[in-house]
């Protein structure tokens, strides 16, 4: 009996291994091998002298800091904004009662279809000087609006680009609340308001965690955003990066830059998540 | 009912934002002048262009071909891996998870970065092959969150009882467990479809000169001005996808209809 | 009663969802300190109606007065008056003793009543040492009563309870409707309780509603309701039973499968058809020759308490519980006591089956 019962825990353990192996291989390989080469590269210096800290130091160099500092300027402010513009979105989403997600979810990535670079550039087209939003402004005898090529244009890009990110996690988890939850609330004594600060919200928080960190890292490492809407005359952090790589052909450099920068977004993220008690379940879609 | 209005009206709102610039690429597409800026009366002729432009149509080729190519390959590995991990014990699978979590945190252009770097390292030469398998790395995490939920809903027993009712496991899992977890597998597909059509990022860094997809075409044109010929192809992508997503939601809901009157 | 003790009064409440009717004009009062217990199947009504006490839904026609005053529109937040959810709708976010003091936070109460309260609650539904626990850590039946306490910390005059033992099992169930009888009296509010069980309904209540398709079929204390239910489908609802088409005779005499049988009801007149019930336990198996009818038993099953047999009598299959038992083909006799024959009026059409029949 006791050996039939080791026999199958052994065959059991077997399965786990024959069934983790390939996965464990395959994230060791693609996921733990890349970034031990970017922190290699970004602890090493160019000329082979080994061990080095410029290149993580270089972030603080005038020229990057600067750059850093605007990056995580607008990439703050076109987080908060999806936030904004997102949760009472979610929130009409959610008061539409539809009978599944899919839906939703749909609509909001189809945009996806079509190419994000163009999209983005379709943006130039409505910003511009001679474009959409000033013919309109123009025709309703309103002064013209002047802001493509300046910051405001890219987080506008920004928000654009990556508001879905911000939505879809929201209205998973706004869906999944329960109307008997927000009636008790509303029984007990508490009115919209306060349902919506103390409960609504706090339930929701795992799905804006999500959304937070699905629009913060894109929009602060974005290269291309910039180059559209900014017309090259906007320098983002992530074309630094961009540049060490395919123009000045620095590795190492290019490395530390992204190395620092990973590291503040997973300090940023461990910060977002310590408020966020049940950081399990914070499934992303 | 004037809250209802305003909800529904910050709907529309948030969708005429979202699909605004896809109508001005429309609008683009039938603009006979090359120019970005200027309207020169209505055309059809790139629609024609483009069938005759063979390096867009290489380029959607390998998008498309790559985006359908590692979104099997993420759903496949991810499934195993999900069902993998969801057996694990406590720790080996927080830390699997945490693992998992990394190209997720990860802005695009690390995860870029550090495959093009490991390619380097191992000598792998940088081409259709180094992107594919880029794409499959970065989109997996979406397979594995999303068919992870579903394993957990899906008891152990009704996996056992196949067992019990003499099923080997291999037929038990194709059987029982995947019908099962199925939505999660097909939508972390779609998913890992959709970002990889629409990535430029990961791409950029980990292909070489010859292999070019839309979004590199495009990225290389946007100093010197987008043949129109894009707009047009872009166009007709949009409105195939749209197309076939009405026609797949009216004949889910007549099929609904359908089962309801039989009920009746 | 005196008019001066009813709590709750539902005037000619009407409430359609998409065209179909729902409730249909109905009237109900509820006195202060009664447990009563809306009953009948589901789609009957019972929930609109607690939802409708509750604020949850506003009626199309009707009013709803409480205390004397017209509530039908105020929102919940703003009555005094706490639901017991069916599946308890905790928040999951809050520790246990977080959710028993959101009711007393929106209100303002000082911490120290704050902490009081719970402590008291805690203690009433025996859970003393719960407070930092969180929701998901306890069990359903354990759930249900921190629901019950975060509901009652804000000493509403009335409780509703939905269904609230719906999710737990047969012997949490059991205990839990004790349990609810001791709150009730250490209480001394007013419970208004949904349920589809009849035994819970039977067992809890000083007054039952029975209610179907959005009509209110019988209202009575649980004796009434079970030995004199005013129409089959109260007779069929509640409690096992044989329910015979029959004729009265003349005044205590009723034909019953072309049998006489002697009753105690008066005032139908003669030839007039009729219902009649017949509870199991009410049918005393006889010689053959000392019965009223004869028949054979096809079918025994021991129930523990008593026995369970079928007598296939004058063409009508017979339920008959006793504790003598009789074997399967033995040929027996049918004798019932006049006084458990119920008498009910035939329906004469299936509309008129529903109509409420309480006014």
């Amino acid at each position: 009996m006791s050996k039939e019962k080791g026999r199958l825990a052994t065959h059991k353990r077997r399965m786990q291994y024959l069934l983790s192996t390939p996965y464990v291989l395959w994230s060791i390989g693609f996921i733990v091998l890349p970034l031990i080469m970017i922190v290699y590269y970004g602890m090493t210096s160019r000329n082979g002298d080994g061990f080095t800290l410029e290149n993580l130091k270089l972030i603080w160099a005038p020229t990057n800091r600067s750059t850093l500092v605007l990056s995580i300027q607008l990439s703050v402010i076109s987080t908060l904004l999806c936030l904004l513009i997102a949760y009472p979105l979610a929130l009409a989403l959610r008061a539409l009662r539809l009978k599944s997600n899919g839906f939703v979810i749909l609509l909001f990535m189809l945009p996806m279809w079509m190419n994000f670079l163009l999209r983005t550039i379709a943006w130039q087209n409505i910003l511009e000087k001679n474009g959409v939003i000033n013919m309109f402004l123009g025709a309703v005898g309103l002064p013209k609006l002047n802001i493509i090529n300046t910051p405001a244009a890219i987080v506008l890009g920004m928000v654009y680009d990556f508001l879905p990110f911000m939505i879809i996690p929201i209205y998973n988890v706004l869906s999944k609340i329960s109307d008997d939850v927000i009636q008790a609330a509303s029984d007990l004594g508490a009115n919209y308001i306060q349902i919506l600060f103390r409960v609504i919200i706090p339930l929701s928080k795992p799905g804006i965690v999500s959304g937070l960190t699905m629009v913060f890292v894109p929009s602060l490492t974005t290269f291309v955003i910039s180059d559209i809407l900014g017309g090259g005359k906007v320098l983002l952090i992530g074309k630094v990066i961009e540049q060490k790589f395919k123009m000045a052909n620095d590795w190492n450099a290019g490395c530390g830059l992204s190395l620092v920068l990973m590291v503040f977004i997973f300090i940023c993220m461990a910060i977002v998540q310590k408020y966020d008690k049940d950081a399990e379940g914070t499934g992303v879609w | 009912m004037v809250k209802r209005i305003i909800q529904k009206g910050y709907i529309g709102l948030v969708i005429v934002f979202l699909y605004a610039p896809i109508l001005v690429l429309a609008v683009l597409s039938f603009n006979s002048s090359k120019s970005r800026a200027k309207w020169g009366g209505f055309t059809l002729k790139w629609y024609q262009k483009m069938l005759e432009n063979d390096k867009i149509l290489n380029a959607l080729w390998t998008t498309l071909l790559l985006a359908l190519a590692s979104a099997l390959l993420a759903a496949l590995l991810g499934t195993l891996a999900a069902v993998a991990i969801n057996r694990m014990k406590k720790l080996p699978k927080a830390v699997m998870m945490s693992i998992t979590n990394i190209p997720l945190l990860n802005s695009e252009i690390v995860t870029g970065i550090s495959l093009m770097l490991l390619y380097f390292a191992v000598s792998f030469s940088l081409g259709f092959t180094s992107v594919l398998l880029a794409l499959t790395a970065a989109h997996m995490p979406y397979v594995i969150l999303s068919v992870l939920p579903k394993l957990r809903q899906t008891s152990k027993s009704t996996y056992e009882a196949a067992l019990d009712l003499g099923a080997p496991p291999l037929a038990a899992f194709f059987r029982i467990v995947l019908p099962d977890i199925f939505p999660g597998v097909l939508s972390g597909f779609m998913l890992a479809f959709t970002l990889a059509l629409d990535d430029f990022v990961i791409t950029h860094f980990t292909k070489n000169a010859r292999v070019n997809t839309l979004s590199t075409v495009i990225y290389a044109e946007t100093r010197r001005g987008i043949e129109p010929e894009i707009y047009a192809l872009s166009t007709v992508m949009f409105t195939a996808v749209l197309v076939l997503l009405i026609a797949v939601n009216r004949t889910k809901a007549k099929a609904a209809k359908k089962a309801a009157e039989r009920q009746r | 009663m005196a008019q001066d003790n009813k709590l709750i009064n539902l005037e000619n409440i009407t409430k359609k969802y998409d065209g179909q009717i729902v409730l249909d004009e109905l009237n109900l009062y509820i006195r202060e300190n009664e447990f009563l217990t809306i009953l009948g199947p589901s789609g009957c009504g019972k929930t609109t109606t607690l939802r409708i006490i509750g604020g949850f839904e506003t009626p199309d026609v009707g009013r709803v007065i409480f205390d004397g005053q017209d509530i039908t529109n105020l929102p919940p937040n703003k009555r005094q008056l706490n639901t017991v959810f069916q599946k308890y709708a905790l928040f999951t976010h809050m520790t246990i003793a977080e959710n028993i003091a959101f009711g007393l936070k929106i209100k303002k109460k000082s911490k120290a009543y704050i902490q009081d309260k719970i402590a008291y609650a805690l203690k009433l539904v025996n859970l003393d040492g719960y407070e930092n626990r969180m929701p998901d850590s306890l069990s359903g039946g354990q759930q249900q009563r921190i629901a019950i306490a975060r509901a009652i910390v804000n000493e509403p005059k009335v409780l509703l309870l939905d269904e609230p033992l719906g999710a737990l099992d047969l012997k949490l169930r059991q205990d839990m409707q004790y349990e609810l009888i001791r709150l009730k009296n250490e209480l001394g509010i007013t419970f208004v309780y949904v349920t589809h069980d009849q035994e819970e309904a039977l067992t809890m209540s000083d007054t039952i509603v029975v209610m179907n398709q959005g009509y209110i079929q019988q209202i009575g204390s649980p004796e009434d309701i079970y030995n004199e239910p005013k129409n089959a489908f109260v007779a069929d609802f509640i409690g096992e039973s044989n329910i015979i088409g029959a004729t009265m005779l003349e005044d205590r005499l009723v034909e019953i499968l072309g049998a006489k049988f002697a009753c105690v009801d008066e005032g139908f007149g003669s030839q007039c058809p009729v219902d009649v019930v017949i509870r199991p336990e009410d049918v005393d198996l006889v010689e053959p020759e000392e019965g009223t009818i004869q028949g054979v038993v096809t079918s025994l099953i021991f129930k523990g308490v008593h026995y369970e047999m079928e007598v296939m009598a004058n063409g009508f299959s017979w339920l008959v519980h006793s504790t003598d038992l009789s074997p399967v083909g033995k040929q027996v006799g049918i004798k019932v006591d006049p006084f458990d024959i119920q008498i009910m009026n035939k329906p004469e059409s299936e509309d008129e089956e529903a109509v409420g029949v309480n006014e």
